[in-house]
């Protein structure tokens, strides 16, 4: 039976209507479902405590203070590490790099390195970091493993936002004798500067989400807040890992849903203050 | 160095200019003397060369790699493609104003102040211990930006219709004012020369003829090259006109003369649309 145009029209609008509807419906589900199970375990205690062993012995009372500070001292740490070798190597190859054959191959490279899985960057960090260089199971070993991870999506990103802007920009500072950099400086950086921070912020999130990478690197179960980048350390995925894998699942299970609603506040945060900044751009240089 | 009929005084002289991207040869054996305060025309059909021309004249370029570049390019006697010469200082005395209008996304105020902040004010100063005199660039003051502003607004007749709003985005201006303004930004550096590749293409005709009416003003204090598509507006505002096909310099002379009686062949036929 043929359709008609009309009726195939509206065939396929309900069809995409379906699937958009179906994306914000499985990730309200989601979410419910830990606000659900979360949020009665959040207590100012359990966010100002570190975690405690119970009367058996099993991590499963306590807080999550230290998986928290963790988390935020690992972004923090990644942010430092892989934000300005990601996005100054990204300008590099998109305007200084002259050979186009070059570039080419390193971005073939750098394409390629995202689709590595996390976990095969955890070995890596294991052999180099924890033992080659001697840094032990530690947050600095993980830190620089997840910057690693995180290297390729960054500098994609940024290469993507610095290629959105016109060329014809570029000439206009050439042309009034103004350097490279003080092109890249005055012009290419603050007009692409919304979409690298979209990136830097989506791949923190990435880092701050991972599990994999800080197993072999350095997280421990009873760790405490670190006091120096060589201690171990705490993390909200790992300790939401190990709540979901305890045999005490009736006090574990709570626990693991606060922790996982942190994380999603967390991020939530995050992606906030992301699109405030790039706003903030936006509106600043129109173009 | 002045020109057979003594009133001139050459700015530009080009001596068997020869361009290639790759192995395609763009430019062949470019011979041209453009004179001081006179606006220069250059047309001829699309993919002639003409804009290739005129980007050679600040080493714009320089900024497309496997371009080979042969020749010499004397701006008041010095060879600008000589390899001492720096193109980011060449820049300073060449402006350029491109085909699509492409101010800054910034302010209309920041858009001229760019270029005098970057490159400073440059100034002579004693030194006290020996006595000689040197240059020497500093930041210019916000009183020096404001007069720079209002100078160069002024020069591209701009001035009035802007000077209310000069902290307002430049994309808020029209098409006109956006390339009046890329006009002042040019003139913020001073230049000797400015070069224009087809300003006009993108604009209306009202906006065309302001910028038109600017040329010619322009002319006093500049020397003024233009590539333009439009045959009109070489007739209108041109003191000497260059024909270019495929890349070849075909004909040049008095804008008059080439329009009414040209010598070549080629050219007749390009100017009566019989061919381009």
């Amino acid at each position: 039976m043929m359709l008609s145009r009309k009726n195939k029209e509206r065939m396929f609008f309900w069809l995409f209507r379906g699937c958009a509807a179906a994306v914000v419906a499985f990730l309200t589900i989601i979410i419910m479902f830990v606000i659900v199970n979360g949020a009665g375990t959040i207590t100012w205690d359990f966010l100002t405590q570190n975690p405690m062993p119970n009367d058996t012995g099993a991590l499963v009372s306590g807080g999550i203070l230290s998986p928290i500070i963790g988390t935020l001292m690992l972004m923090g740490l990644v942010l430092a590490i892989a934000i300005p070798i990601g996005v100054f190597g990204a300008v590099f190859l998109v305007e200084y790099c002259g050979s186009y054959k070059w570039s080419r191959y390193m971005w073939m490279t750098v394409n390629n390195l995202a689709g590595v899985p996390s976990i095969v960057w955890a070995l890596l960090g294991v052999g180099v970091f924890v033992y080659y260089l001697a840094f032990g199971l530690s947050l600095i070993s993980a830190a620089i493993t997840l910057s690693l991870m995180i290297l390729p999506i960054v500098m994609v990103s940024t290469k993507e936002a610095l290629e959105a802007i016109p060329s014809s920009i570029y000439d206009a500072s050439i042309g009034l004798g103004a350097t490279k950099w003080q092109t890249i400086l005055h012009h290419i950086l603050p007009y692409s500067a919304s979409g690298i921070i979209t990136g830097i912020i989506l791949s923190l999130s990435r880092a701050g989400g991972e599990t994999a990478p800080l197993l072999l690197t350095g997280v421990a179960l009873n760790a405490t807040i670190p006091l120096s980048i060589f201690d171990q350390f705490q993390a909200l995925p790992y300790y939401i890992y190990m709540m979901t894998s305890a045999s005490d699942r009736a006090n574990a299970y709570p626990m693991a849903y606060g922790a996982a609603l942190v994380l999603i506040i967390l991020m939530m945060i995050m992606n906030l203050a992301a699109a405030t900044l790039r706003s903030r751009y936006r509106e600043k240089y129109k173009w | 160095m002045k020109n057979i009929s003594g009133d001139q005084i050459s700015k530009i002289q080009v001596k068997d200019l020869n361009l290639w991207f790759d192995t395609k040869h763009v430019l062949k054996d470019v011979s041209i003397e453009i004179y001081e305060k006179e606006i220069t025309a250059i047309i001829g059909p699309s993919g002639c060369g003409k804009s290739t021309f005129l980007r050679c004249l600040n080493r714009m370029n320089d900024l497309i790699p496997s371009t080979k570049i042969e020749g010499e390019i004397l701006l008041d006697g010095k060879n600008i493609l000589e390899n001492d010469i720096d193109p980011v200082d060449l820049r300073k005395d060449v402006g350029m104003v491109f085909q699509k209008p492409n101010p800054f996304p910034k302010s209309i105020y920041e858009n001229i102040v760019f270029a005098p902040k970057i490159h400073g004010i440059e100034e002579i100063k004693k030194d006290p211990k020996t006595g000689k005199e040197k240059i020497v660039r500093r930041k210019p003051t916000k009183e020096e930006l404001d007069q720079i502003v209002e100078k160069c607004l002024k020069r591209a007749a701009l001035w009035n219709e802007v000077k209310d709003r000069l902290n307002k985005s430049a994309y808020d201006l029209s098409g006109g004012q956006q390339q009046r303004l890329c006009i002042a930004r040019t003139m913020s550096i001073e230049p000797e020369v400015i070069l224009f590749d087809e300003p006009c293409s993108a604009l209306d005709p009202i906006a065309t003829a302001k910028i038109e009416d600017l040329l010619v003003d322009l002319r006093k204090d500049y020397t003024v090259v233009i590539v333009t598509h439009n045959m009109q507006q070489a007739a209108r505002v041109a003191d000497r006109t260059a024909f270019f096909y495929m890349g070849d310099l075909v004909e040049y002379g008095p804008t008059k003369r080439l329009f009414e009686k040209p010598e070549k062949e080629l050219t007749e036929q390009y100017l009566t649309g019989r061919m381009g």
